[in-house]
């Protein structure tokens, strides 16, 4: 798969060992979430709200923590994260189907 | 000597043996946390250190673990998680630590370890040599080699410090020659505990794993883009310790009376030969010095108690001006340019003008008797290579049957 | 347990952008895991797939603590982090629960680290280990470790001409555990989320050491579509495989039924480790694996019967 330029961190001028935490820490939790892992899809979940019945199956097993929610109701899909796996959408109730794999020609 | 020191010449000396001084020592520093597994000769350091946890006399927790990659493993484990954490091993069981050593240095932990210097197998000994902790000295620990049980508290205590120092980070192990120091009794000044509490203070590590607020990762895949720039703040806390090592030195002997320095200069300013040697070898060969010395004979020693970092330009001010200069290896490098030492040394002294002839000689690897007609054999080469000015034999074996 | 709806709430403590493959199964493991804690965590972790695709320097997917060392060292390593809060706890330097997981691979576990694990076990350290068992060492390119079912094809036991596979059985390693007399021990897979996070609940419940075996696809390992992860999963416990069980204070316990058990070769079918058992010849090879599946079963039922009549 093509991998693209990263206009994020990695693309500014890394610092010099004087300027970095000693021993490889990572004094800050959470710091892939600025890795963005969007561009491995081939396929792309898209969830259709009016079917959704928040049963939260695709946010339980989503590897990739790419389900959003807000207020307790899921409200789509962190684009910038999903690697279009696709288990959303197996996992989604067959009487349900709110999630539909398409082709991601991004 | 100071004011404190002589008010410790109140404190009696106390017979102990080096493993006892050493035991003794980490239950005044009383650290966090002790994982330990048992091989002679270092046995009875942990034997003892689990009476004092027995009897209450410290809140450590001690760690029994079932290996010595483990013991070095949780120490790690503990030193990440805030604690001022500790194990001791020998000869096997630090090679089994290998691995976990470059660990804890790489992770910058400031943990201490006494190693109680054994041969390494094959064929088995359980004797001294140096051969253990000279494969170590390229895993980013600091080495502090003791000539004696007294020297073995006392580097043991200041270890601590050295290693728990903002500008350092860095694991210390302290050495002392199996049976030979670790079971052999003699007097040693102790400290109070007190002394030694206020001394080493309490440990501030600048991150921990147990801090609920600020949760940090440790030990990351670190790939082509970031592995060098750690690898070189690793050196830059090795160039520091050198400072660090003579600043708490110089603390402890306002405290002690003892005055440590990277080695000790043996009446060496005069002298026209000298011995340079690790460990309990350095009490024998100071005695053949005085011999010699009584003689007219200007010998001298230099006994080394930092080999990591190894202090080389000092060590070319001290040896450059002395014309021959012996090097004594408890460790063979098979087929390298000498033992360790020697190598190390050589390479320091190459960028002085004027150098000294030198050899080297691999002695008493396994426990082998290291006499005074060893010693003795040696300056007479020296004396030899004086009246000569040539290098006979570059890399001798001494005390080993043809 | 902790509802969904109430485990939705909670902080996510493991974020996207890690470098797991698509579809991969050890982050539903990793991610529950840390949704069913209710104390701050510790994480200490062998190398391998986790470790790697989590952690690549500078980023990091765990919001919580979080320590690699070695490959075979990461139940020694939560030793020494549990006794540090022990030490410190007691010298009144420390006033916080935490709550402390080792994570390893099969390989990190069954294998190179099984001493490490069984030491601290043994020593009752108050941590829980969990094992992502994918059944093969996946992250060095899938060869075989002693948690490789019989007859599975990887790298490093080809099927060949002469060789259909993985010649031994695998190693039990969840009656192993539990041999250790340990609290709890629990095997479950990541396709079934409610059974492993209960299981997850209850092992950072117990006062002592407990011990999480948890089947965890690897769908380039196994060959198969990414998005069967969770149903490939579901159906190893089908067909008994692979069943989803507790082994609590020595009471033995079947945790997820098993309504209709599946014959094992409908399972071995949807894998490509697995294909050459299905050439013509093989056969023999089939029936084997599903002997061995039914006496391990067997077994089980029995231990859960004579568990239930010795607490009834």
């Amino acid at each position: 798969m093509a991998v693209k330029e990263k206009p994020v961190a990695q693309e500014v001028q890394k610092p010099g060992w004087k300027s970095i935490p000693i021993g490889g820490l990572i004094l800050r939790g959470g710091t892939a979430a600025e890795f963005h892992t969007g561009d491995w899809r081939t396929e792309k979940p898209i969830w259709d709200g009016e079917k959704c019945t928040n049963c939260y199956l695709c946010w339980v097993y989503c590897p990739d923590t790419s389900i959003l929610l807000e207020d307790g109701k899921v409200v789509g899909v962190d684009y910038d994260h999903c690697k279009g796996c696709g288990i959303c959408a197996a996992v989604c109730p067959p009487k349900v189907r709110a999630i539909e794999m398409v082709p991601d020609r991004d | 000597m100071g004011n404190s020191a002589l008010a410790n010449e109140a404190v009696k000396s106390v017979a102990l043996t080096g493993n006892e001084a050493v035991a003794t020592a980490m239950r005044q520093i009383h650290p966090d946390v002790v994982a330990a597994y048992p091989i002679t000769p270092q046995t009875e350091i942990v034997q003892i250190f689990s009476t004092f946890v027995a009897d209450g006399l410290v809140q450590t927790e001690f760690v029994p673990v079932e290996s010595e990659h483990s013991a070095m493993s949780a120490t790690v484990g503990a030193s990440a998680a805030g604690a001022r954490a500790m194990t001791a091993t020998s000869a096997n069981g630090l090679a089994l630590m290998w691995e976990v050593l470059y660990i804890a240095a790489g992770l910058r932990l400031p943990i201490v370890m006494p190693v109680v210097n054994r041969a390494l197998s094959a064929p088995i000994n359980i004797h001294c040599d140096h051969s253990d902790t000279m494969g170590a000295r390229d895993s980013g620990w600091i080495q502090l080699y003791s000539e004696n049980a007294q020297e073995a508290y006392d580097n043991l205590i200041q270890a601590v410090r050295i290693a728990e120092h903002p500008e350092v980070n860095l694991p210390v192990m302290v050495m002392m020659d199996g049976f030979i120091i670790s079971h052999g009794m003699e007097n040693v000044f102790l400290l109070s505990d007190e002394e030694v509490r206020k001394f080493v203070g309490e440990r501030k590590p600048h991150y921990t794993l147990l801090d609920a607020e600020n949760p940090i990762t440790v030990g990351p895949l670190d790939l082509q883009d970031f592995y060098f720039e750690h690898r070189r703040q690793q050196a830059e806390a090795m160039f520091n310790a050198d400072k660090v090592v003579q600043e708490v030195a110089d603390e402890f002997a306002k405290l002690s009376g003892r005055q440590y320095e990277f080695f000790e200069a043996y009446k060496l300013d005069d002298a026209e030969m000298a011995i340079v040697v690790i460990g309990s070898t350095a009490g024998t060969a100071k005695y053949v010095v005085n011999e010699l010395r009584a003689k007219g004979v200007k010998a001298g020693l230099l006994k080394m108690r930092m080999f990591r970092p190894f202090p080389a330009a000092r060590l070319r001010e001290a040896l450059a001006d002395i014309p021959a200069v012996a090097v004594m290896d408890r460790a063979d490098s098979l087929a390298a340019c000498g033992g360790p030492l020697f190598g190390d040394l050589r390479a320091a002294l190459y960028s002085a003008s004027k150098r000294p002839l030198m050899n080297n000689y691999i002695y008493g690897l396994g426990g082998r008797d290291v006499t005074l007609d060893h010693i003795r054999t040696v300056y007479q080469d020296l004396e030899e290579m004086l009246r000569t000015g040539e290098v006979k034999r570059e890399i001798n074996y001494l005390g080993v049957r043809e | 347990m902790a509802t969904l709806k109430e485990m939705a709430s909670k902080e996510e403590l493991f974020t996207g952008g890690h470098r797991a493959c698509a579809g991969c199964a050890f982050p539903i493991a990793a991610k529950l895991a840390l949704k069913a804690a209710n104390n701050p965590v510790v994480v200490a972790c062998a190398t391998g797939c986790m470790e790697v695709a989590t952690t690549i320097y500078p980023y990091t997917a765990w919001k919580s603590s979080f320590i690699h060392s070695a490959f075979e060292n990461a139940a020694a390593t939560i030793s020494g982090v549990e006794a540090a809060w022990q030490a410190l706890t007691r010298k009144g330097k420390l006033d916080q629960k935490f709550d402390l997981i080792a994570f390893g691979g099969d390989g990190g576990t069954y294998d190179i680290g099984f001493q490490a694990l069984s030491g601290a076990m043994e020593r009752g350290h108050n941590i829980l280990y969990i094992c992502y068992d994918n059944g093969a060492y996946m992250n060095t390119g899938v060869q075989r470790s002693s948690a490789t079912p019989f007859g599975t094809h990887t790298t490093t036991s080809p099927a060949g001409r002469v060789q259909q596979g993985k010649r031994q059985l695998r190693k039990d390693l969840t009656q192993i555990i539990a041999a250790h007399g340990v609290p709890y021990v629990a095997q479950t897979t990541t396709g079934h989320w409610s059974d492993y996070v209960k299981k997850v609940e209850k092992a950072l419940a117990v006062d002592g050491p407990a011990f999480i075996n948890v089947l965890a696809p690897c769908r380039l390992g196994w060959g198969y579509p990414p998005e069967d992860t969770v149903k490939i999963a579901q159906e190893a416990v089908q067909c008994c495989f692979w069943p989803a069980y507790e082994v609590e204070n020595g009471v033995w316990r079947i945790t997820v039924k098993v309504r209709e058990k599946t014959p094992v070769a409908d399972w071995l079918k949807k894998q490509a480790r697995f294909r050459h058992l299905f050439r013509p010849g093989n056969e023999g090879l089939l029936e084997e694996i599903q002997a061995e599946v039914d006496r391990k079963w067997a077994e089980l039922l029995k231990r859960t019967e004579e568990s239930a009549e010795l607490s009834a």
